[in-house]
């Protein structure tokens, strides 16, 4: 992942992120990836988690992130969390994602991030160039739209200010005024109907205007859309041991047997989905 | 749609069957040297030579700009851009390649033996752009005067405003084939997904046969009847005035 991000630094100079699914809990426990803007006593932060919850792991910190593993379900911890801390800012939560980004180069991220020693089963990275909104952190690629899930997305939405407000109306929170953290938060109001994330990215192709290609991370895997003109570039490529997609084929190029590997565009307005288990399309 | 099979793979210099291939000149290995280092020589150089480019690792830009008639064979997939601008040179692509390969072609030949990405071609006033795999979306856009023959399929929108030139698809056409056209030649042996504004099928003739027989030769497309290709070009509603329109002037 580190690799892939620095090939595509140009591209995207201006901040970076990436989503790790890695060490899965089991259930009855969650993985909370927290960000604070300034410094904080992480270890006093881990006390009142394991005071409140009955247990929490030690913060496994990051540069400007720290990770919690707490006995808890989710929602419970993040309710906690945004009541007692409201300057913390939660970047995801979930049985095995993490969340790290920041504003500032992909390099720098990747060094100050020690990306490399980072594993797991799937990765989503990003990085950004800034169109509809200003740079921030929080404003960084990957959003959380629920429970291991995330979006990374390569475009722009014109419809973001309008579809915010609809959302907010439906109890959807927004951190930022950043077009894809709307879609983040429209993906996330769709399941939470009910919808398969399949069904909530077909019903993108109707409600989102603008020009896009998503990634969403799952649980156990990844899908894929791209706007129905295919406005935005995509590439996947596959091999007997791994499946990418990138927005241009130097970032796979770094992967190993990347020359051998099967290539090909994802069809425009198609829903693509991979998981561990199972591939389909 | 796996890479051709490196220099050796796919024929000689020029994607020619019957030519055997030639030792390079010209070694350029990407992993170290800078794509602006080679751009730079092929650029300077007074005479035409053979040159050989490896690990491209998907960088833009390889191969653009030239202006002399040197064979260049790239091993591996390419970025953006490649060969763009081409003039007089001769450039094989052992890969595949993002957007816009050979975009504004003036003359030469690019041959690529993987699949191109978007805008293959885009705008090409000249030359001859063969692509053994497929092309994706708006394919020949805003074509110039260059031919383009695509062995395997062409994705949405292609020939978009394609104002001179021919557009020559294998396989099928994505939907919008030919949108605004003006006065290049579409032939499709395979489906259309649907036809662009102003585009409509028309008749072929002796004449439109001779030049698809031609073109498929010089693309290197063998035992491919001509017969079995449809034509499609512009219904001249779009861009000429016509009387019943006077009032919007």
């Amino acid at each position: 992942m580190a690799g892939m991000l620095e090939q595509l630094s140009d591209r995207g100079p201006d901040s970076c992120g990436v989503a790790f699914y890695r060490d899965p809990l089991p259930p009855g426990s969650c993985k909370l990836s927290v960000h604070s803007p300034s410094p904080v006593d992480w270890e006093g932060l881990s006390v009142e988690l394991e005071r409140t919850f009955g247990s929490a792991s030690a913060p496994e910190v990051r540069a400007s992130h720290a990770i919690f593993t707490i006995g808890a379900e989710a929602e419970e911890v993040e309710r906690w969390l945004s009541e007692r801390h409201p300057e913390l800012r939660l970047m995801s939560a979930g049985r095995s994602i993490e969340i790290y980004k920041a504003a500032g180069s992909p390099r720098a991220f990747v060094r100050n991030f020690a990306l490399a020693e980072l594993g797991g089963s799937h990765a989503l990275g990003h990085t950004r160039m800034a169109t509809e909104s200003r740079v921030s952190t929080e404003g960084s690629h990957p959003f959380s739209t629920g429970l291991d899930l995330c979006l990374v997305h390569n475009g722009s939405l014109s419809n973001h200010n309008r579809l915010r407000r609809v959302l907010a109306r439906e109890g959807i929170r927004f951190q930022t005024d950043n077009d894809t953290e709307v879609a983040a938060g429209y993906l996330t109001w769709r399941l939470r109907q009910g919808a398969s994330l399949e069904q909530a990215l077909g019903s993108c192709l109707e409600d989102l205007d603008g020009f896009y290609t998503f990634a969403v991370g799952t649980a156990d895997g990844f899908a894929v859309l791209r706007d129905p003109i295919a406005c935005k570039p995509a590439v996947m490529a596959e091999t007997e041991d791994w499946v990418a997609i990138a927005s241009e084929y130097r970032a796979i190029a770094v992967l190993p047997g990347a020359d051998e590997a099967r290539q090909w565009e994802p069809q425009p307005g198609r829903v693509y989905s991979w998981s561990i288990q199972r591939a389909e399309v | 749609m796996a890479a051709g099979g490196g220099l050796l793979g796919g024929g000689g210099w020029e994607g020619s069957a019957s030519q055997a291939p030639t030792a390079p000149e010209l070694m350029f290995d990407l992993s170290i040297d800078t794509v602006r280092e080679l751009n730079q020589r092929l650029h300077d150089l007074a005479e035409p030579a053979r040159v050989l480019v490896r690990n491209p690792g998907g960088r833009h830009a390889i191969a653009a700009g030239l202006n002399a008639a040197h064979e260049v064979v790239i091993d591996g997939h390419v970025g953006y851009y490649c060969a763009g601008m081409n003039k007089h040179a001769h450039v094989r692509i052992a890969g595949n390649c993002a957007t816009g390969v050979a975009e504004n072609m003036m003359s030469g030949t690019v041959i690529v033996e993987g699949s191109a990405s978007q805008s293959a071609g885009a705008s090409a006033h000249g030359g001859l752009l063969v692509v053994r795999g497929d092309a994706s979306a708006r394919c020949g856009i805003s074509l110039k005067g260059g031919e383009i023959v695509v062995c395997g399929s062409v994705g949405h929108m292609s020939a978009f405003m394609a104002q001179s030139g021919c557009l020559v698809v294998l396989g099928d056409a994505g939907a919008a084939l030919g949108d605004s056209l003006y006065e290049a030649r579409i032939y499709v042996r395979g489906e259309v997904a649907s036809l662009g504004a102003d585009c409509i099928e028309k008749e072929m003739r002796a004449e439109h046969l001779e030049q698809l027989r031609d073109l498929l030769e010089r693309a290197g497309v063998e035992s491919v009847d001509p017969g079995e290709f449809r034509r499609y070009g512009s219904a001249r509603r779009l861009y000429n005035f016509h009387v019943d329109n006077l009032g919007s002037y």
